[in-house]
């Protein structure tokens, strides 16, 4: 390699190579400055927004299909004349370009966010295309998904949930950010799209538009100007990779024929299609969280069990596991979360919520079992950051008087992994979120890339936990599943079984090759792999004995 | 001035697509029109945001103005596209 490589955290286990194209950050809104020429500063707004109009008309037109009717709607809105012409105004005023554009927006957002609802959701839309027409006036790139026309490497600061709905993985061929940590949403979607990714690179923020890199996601390097023949070793490398996981199909399964459930994690009804068309035995996590965003007040019984019959039809023949309400912390709801708190994600979130709101809890389980009982699917319900036997049993409780068969208990808090037997006495069934458990058990914020060290899934004291509530679980004869971004790494994929993990839920597009590496393995060679990372002194060392294992012949 | 009442048709209010549909009929009109809830100061039609931050729900009675050439042929077709369920896909 001619350049030295850049390092960052490594997101799945694929490799690419390609020009960069960047996504500019929103740009930071100046100090205000005295307008002197009026008329010159109302045509530079108009021209700006006009600008974001046409870019956004010029993105339909060769996007196509849910994209394109989305881009269109955004340029509608972009193109409104009152907006315009409440931005001249403010210039008449006195206020300078990017402090009118931002006016203008924000009376229409305060006016949308307080119908609520559908109305709402926009919001969110307007904050970007009003960035799209502050950094115009700034002269600087547009925020966003670049687009040069060419299949590209993108380059990021970090990426925002917004932005997934329009990154085509047919023109994305890898992911670089310069922030983020391993579970951040950028390394969520590029696992959802089955990307190569490296997050929290800080190296990248020296890569320019057009410079080739060579990205590979299993060493968490990027390689800028890389030589003929290393881009070639690494699609090599891919195209066996990818034989392998095409070789195996169906359930779970080791070497020697000792089943793991591989399930998939579903959290938008968007999403749902990709899903259910996965080879897999269901969903080990559905995320209800989206019913509940961006709204004044909670769902219906009737739209809830709208939408988790769409879901359970999707799955029919195959098992759903649906996670309760988790809000608070990252996702805080005007109904459920307590504004003051100065620790949310330790405060009133999750299963906590429910004590506090017993209705919306109830609510929520009378839709899941209404749309269980006329759909016939075999429907589990878990509860989100449980800490305690009780809460476990009290939830259990509640789940069977709604005459659901099966209720869960997640384990993402430390005190719930260390007494996992008296939770599991309670439950058909035990879930580790490891995101979340990774969070509490190092007292490190998951959204944090500066802390990705500490939240590494290879800790061997996290695999500790895992171990301690796999421990637990099989005391009970409960089956104990993994659904965190842990159970989405082919490599960590067969340390979790040998620690005693039943089930393995993941996005759709990593489970091809978690099903090949199980595939490989005997369960005993699984619980060899398991005692090298545990009794390893750090992650780092955890990660590089099980990989050197698993790149020996297996015996 | 001439004007009008209708009842909103749209299953889920006038929201995304319907609103952009009564937009975009509205900005094809040679006049200008206005919508608003009745006594109330009314928006220009052809202005998405202000259609969209009237967050008007099913059932809900809206009142049409305009005025000039056209005027009442522009109420009549922007009437009719409110009362209809624009939601339903055809």
């Amino acid at each position: 390699m001619s350049t030295a490589p850049l390092a960052g955290i490594g997101v799945g286990s694929g490799s690419a190579a390609g020009a960069v194209a960047k996504a500019a950050p929103a740009p930071v809104l100046p100090p205000p400055r005295p307008v002197t020429d009026p008329a010159a500063e109302t045509a530079a707004v108009r021209a700006a927004l006009a600008e974001v109009v046409a870019d956004l008309e010029a993105r339909a037109a060769r996007a196509g299909g849910t994209a394109a009717d989305v881009l269109t709607a955004q340029a509608m809105i972009a193109a409104d004349p009152v907006l315009a012409d409440r931005a001249a105004e403010l210039v008449a005023t006195g206020t300078d370009g990017p402090h009118a554009v931002t006016g203008a927006y924000a009376a229409f957002r305060a006016a949308l966010l307080a119908a609520g609802g559908y109305f709402a959701e926009r919001a969110a839309d307007l904050d970007d295309l009003r960035d799209r027409a502050v950094a115009r006036l700034l002269g600087l790139p547009m925020p966003g998904l670049p687009d040069p026309g060419h299949p590209y490497v993108l380059v990021a600061d970090d990426l925002a949930p917004a932005d997934t709905a329009l990154l085509d993985p047919e023109r994305v061929l890898a992911l670089i950010t310069v922030r983020g940590g391993p579970t951040s949403h950028t390394a969520i979607l590029a696992k959802a799209l089955g990307l190569p990714a490296v997050v929290g690179c800080a190296g990248a923020a020296g890569l320019h538009d057009g410079r080739q890199v060579l990205v590979l996601a299993a060493e968490g390097t990027v390689h800028p100007d890389p030589g003929p023949e290393d881009v070639r070793r690494a699609a090599e490398e891919q195209r066996r990779r990818r034989e392998r996981a095409a070789g195996a199909t169906g359930p779970g399964r080791t070497a020697d024929g000792h089943p793991v459930a591989l399930l998939v994690n579903l959290g938008a009804l968007h999403e749902l299609d990709g899903a259910a068309a996965a080879d897999s035995e269901g969903v080990g996590l559905f995320r209800t969280e989206f019913l509940y965003l961006d709204r004044e007040q909670a769902p219906t019984v009737e739209e809830q069990t709208a939408a988790y019959r769409t879901v359970f039809e999707a799955f029919a023949g195959r098992r759903i596991t649906v996670r309760t309400l988790d809000a608070g912390a990252d996702k805080p709801l005007p109904f459920a979360t307590a504004a003051d708190e100065e620790n949310p994600a330790l405060g009133v979130r999750g299963l906590r919520t429910a004590v506090r709101d017993p209705q919306l809890l109830e609510t929520q389980l009378a839709a899941i079992a209404e749309a269980a009982r006329s759909t016939g699917a075999d429907v589990r319900v878990m509860a989100p950051m449980v800490s305690l036997p009780a809460e476990a049993a009290a939830f259990a409780a509640r789940v069977r008087a709604h005459g659901l068969p099966a209720a869960g208990a997640m384990v993402e808090v430390p005190a719930a992994a260390l007494r996992a037997e008296r939770l599991a006495e309670a439950c058909d069934f035990l879930s580790i979120g490891t995101n979340d458990l990774a969070q509490y058990a190092f007292a490190a914020d998951r959204t944090l890339g500066a802390l990705a060290e500490l939240l590494d899934p290879w800790q061997p004291a996290l695999l500790d936990l895992v171990a301690a509530t796999a421990e637990g679980a099989a005391a009970r004869g409960v089956p104990v599943g993994v659904c965190g971004e842990a159970a989405a790494d082919p490599d960590l994929a067969p340390v979790l079984v040998g620690l005693g993990v039943t089930g393995l839920s993941a996005a759709p597009a990593c489970l091809p090759e978690v099903r090949a590496a199980l595939a490989d393995r005997t369960l005993a060679d699984c619980r060899r792999l398991a005692v090298l990372a545990r009794t390893a002194p750090d992650a780092a060392t955890a990660r590089a004995r099980v990989r050197e294992a698993l790149g020996a012949p297996a015996d | 001035m001439p004007q009008l009442q209708v009842i909103v048709g749209a299953q889920s209010g006038l929201h995304a697509r319907p609103a952009s549909l009564f937009v975009r009929a509205a900005a094809r009109q040679t006049v200008k029109v206005g919508v608003g809830r009745p006594g109330q100061t009314p928006v220009d039609a052809r202005s998405l945001l202000s259609v969209l931050a009237l967050a008007a729900g099913h059932g809900e009675t809206l009142e049409l103005t305009a005025d000039g050439d056209g005027a009442q042929d522009a109420l009549g077709e922007l009437a009719a596209l409110l009362a209809d369920d624009l939601d339903a896909v055809r």
